[in-house]
């Protein structure tokens, strides 16, 4: 019990410089894939996410193929090149074909990954074998995360946040009435790729820092947990960046406040899927107490409806 | 090198009965847009198999099974409720849960990390490699220990499959007029889930998520791009599973690479083929159609044009058009100029240095194009009080798609006059 109470009061006080390179990282990233998570949700893309932070592992592998190293910007490059590659030919088939998007989406989930598993089964078989685990880029590790990281992450986040602050107006008019937008004569496909581009970034940034699968749940829980308080698309936006942002400091200080598991491997416990628990929690409190929506409040309304006159 | 020396065949089988069960009962989740299910199950069974482990303590493969079924199936219950609740769509509603489940599920490895060999890899990639080592014997045949599993799986979605068609049929295309006719919707989407939940788990262990979800969804996809009906979807879905499945193995021998994965590729690759070569629906056909309208009417277009340039000049004169004019006629693009290369090759049009003339049997086929366009004016005039100078563009655009039988029974309703601009209706 010391032990935990010591290390909250060194997680609050930020004084250790890796936790505070972590909560900034998962901050950043908490906040930009909130937002940007709306709008993907809002166009019925939410799991585009899932297909591009798969098809980010052949990207990983390509890149590698190029350049014979295992450079962060060279792989993070990569990542992203096949990242919206991945997306792209979702959209195209959407557009050409009579294929729906989730069918689009789960073909290239497996199909790419499937890719990525082939290409890091021929580079794991050279005989150099310098590139073993390069899979391990994609799956996450948001305790080692360094400062370069962290400029990295917050960049993206900053660029992510400032293009949805810039065409506010326009992402709306897109998400609710996309004839509209282009009855403004604005461009409608290029403001549709636009918030394509901005999943793409956001996924690849989290990719090296909380993997795969809690990326995805970045994107999708805080928009819905959101999505429990309001009807509109302001505060839909504002509140889903906070979700996420309290997901990723409450995560970020459960993983290193916790007494570490008996006979645990690693000290701690992994800090993305403690951030996608946290955020999972603030959705289910939402769903269950909002006034209007929430069981609760529906379980009353009927109650009320049922009761006999007095 | 002997590619066949190489080949191991019960890997090859059991990889072809899992992409046969895996396809089958895939079609269903593409026709019923629920092709994200396999992904998300396949990340969800793990909290599943974590929890299957806790409380039972052992690995048998029946404790890991009931875990990882009570898993999927609660995937799909507790994302149709979030779904309603949220008021989500069924992608991100499936996307709270199973990312959730997951979360949960690398808790809980964390949690028994020292006592459970759960390889993430393993999970990921499966063990095609090394299915055919882990041997039982089955009647006194050494047989690998995941052919029963797949083999039964195969028979069990085969007899779902031929015993609930009609249902599933119903209640994939129509849900309300399958309860109006005392069809559970709720209760067949339910077995279905189950089934998709079973072929899920019972694979996964010997192919790998990745493969099984690559499998559900893209030979499904595929047959929906070569056929309408569902019988055959379901058929040709199956069929292309087994081809990805065989493609996929020589491949990987040949490459010398993860078996599992290039399946999947292979999967891939034949659905973007069919997109782009279907011959309906691909993406190539549709262009080839599309060019092919325009070029008719391009055609159509020039030999109007040279039909009413006839009508002007005095009897004993030939009509001609210099060829720039026929192709700005026609657009000036480069299909007006294929356009008049084809009327040329058809002898529908004589070219006398650059002067097109019409051919007897060009005329024929101009009259008919003029007729349509004239009868369309006429119509138009006598049934719609619209002015004089807006008859002639909608029949310019429809004079293309009038069938003759259309143009008697529009002649037998205008009568012989003239058309609004006085001009004759030819017969």
């Amino acid at each position: 019990m010391n032990t935990f109470l010591s290390d909250l009061a060194r997680f609050v006080s930020l004084q250790d410089a890796n936790t505070r390179t972590v909560v900034l990282g998962a901050c950043a990233l908490g906040v930009a894939c909130g937002v940007v998570g709306c709008l993907a949700t809002l166009r019925r893309r939410a799991l585009l996410g899932d297909a591009v932070a798969h098809a980010a592992l052949p990207g990983v592998c390509a890149a590698f193929f190029v350049v014979q190293s295992r450079s962060f910007a060279a792989l993070m490059l990569g990542a992203l090149v096949f990242g919206a590659l991945a997306a792209g030919l979702v959209a195209l088939v959407r557009a050409w074909t009579r294929v729906r998007e989730d069918a689009a989406i789960g073909i290239a989930i497996g199909s790419f990954f499937g890719l990525g598993v082939v290409w890091s089964g021929m580079i794991s078989r050279r005989p150099e074998g310098a590139a073993a685990g390069l899979d391990g880029f994609i799956f996450g590790k948001a305790a080692s995360m360094t400062s370069a990281d962290v400029f990295a992450i917050g960049a993206v986040a900053a660029a992510c946040l400032a293009v949805v602050a810039l065409f506010y107006k326009e992402f709306k008019a897109l998400t609710f009435d996309e004839e509209f937008a282009a009855a403004q004569g604005w461009p409608t496909v290029a403001l549709d790729l636009l918030v394509m581009a901005l999943v793409c970034a956001c996924t690849v940034a989290g990719l090296p820092a909380v993997g795969v699968v809690m990326v995805v749940a970045l994107l999708v829980i805080p928009p819905a947990a959101a999505r429990c308080w309001t009807d509109r698309l302001g505060v839909l936006l504002l509140l889903a960046g906070g979700i996420g942002l309290f997901a990723a400091v409450v995560g970020v200080g459960l993983s290193a406040t916790l007494p570490a598991p008996r006979g645990a491997l690693t000290r701690g416990w992994p800090t993305g899927p403690l951030i996608v628990l946290v955020a999972a929690a603030v959705f289910v409190v939402g769903a269950l107490l909002s006034p209007r929506r929430g069981v609760l409040a529906q379980a009353r309304r009927r109650r009320v409806v049922e009761a006999p006159p007095p | 090198m002997n590619l066949l020396s190489f080949i191991d065949w019960w890997t090859l089988c059991i990889a072809a009965l899992c992409a046969a069960s895996c396809g089958m009962i895939g079609a269903f989740l593409v026709i019923r847009r629920l092709s994200l299910l396999g992904d998300a199950i396949s990340h969800s069974v793990l909290p599943g198999l974590g929890a299957a482990f806790i409380l039972a303590g052992t690995r048998s493969p029946a404790a890991m099974l009931a875990g990882a079924l009570a898993a999927g199936v609660l995937t799909a219950a507790l994302a149709a409720g979030v779904r309603r609740i949220g008021r989500l769509p069924h992608d991100a509603a499936l996307g709270v849960v199973f990312t959730t489940f997951f979360a949960v599920g690398v808790l809980m490895v964390t949690w028994v990390a020292k006592s459970i060999d759960l390889d993430p890899s393993c999970v990921l990639y499966g063990l095609l490699e090394l299915v055919s080592l882990d041997r039982v014997d089955l009647l006194g045949v050494s047989v690998p220990r995941a052919l029963p599993w797949q083999v039964g799986l195969f028979a069990g979605n085969l007899l779902l499959i031929a015993l609930l068609f009609k249902e599933l049929r119903i209640t994939s295309f129509d849900p309300h007029l399958a309860t109006a006719l005392g069809i559970h919707a709720g209760a067949v989407q339910a077995v279905l889930l189950t089934a998709v939940t079973a072929t899920t788990v019972v694979s996964f262990e010997a192919v790998g998520s990745i493969l099984v979800v690559a499998l559900l969804v893209a030979p499904g996809a595929t047959a929906q791009l070569l056929t309408d009906r569902l019988g055959r979807m379901v058929a040709l879905s199956a069929v292309l599973g087994v081809c990805a499945a065989v493609l996929g193995y020589l491949g990987a021998v040949a490459m010398n690479t993860n078996i599992a994965g290039m399946i999947a590729v292979a999967a891939g690759a034949q659905f973007l083929f069919a997109a782009v070569f279907a011959p309906r629906y691909g993406v190539a056909a549709r262009a080839i159609r599309h060019a092919g309208l325009s070029l008719r009417i391009a055609r159509e277009d020039v030999l109007g044009v040279l039909y009413r340039l006839g009508e002007r000049e005095a009897e004993s004169t030939q009509p001609t058009l210099q060829h720039a004019q026929a192709v700005r006629a026609a657009g000036a693009t480069i299909v007006a100029r294929l356009a008049c290369a084809q009327l040329r090759r058809r002898g529908l049009v004589e070219a006398r240095g650059d002067e097109l003339t019409l051919t007897p049997l060009g005329f024929e086929e101009a009259r008919r194009i003029v007729r349509a366009h004239r009868l369309w004016e006429s119509y138009l005039s006598q049934n719609l009080p619209l002015p004089l100078d807006h008859l002639h563009d909608p029949s310019e655009r429809f004079e293309h798609f009038m069938s003759r039988e259309l143009q008697e029974r529009v002649a037998a309703e205008v009568g012989t006059r003239p058309d609004p601009h006085g001009k004759q209706i030819p017969d």
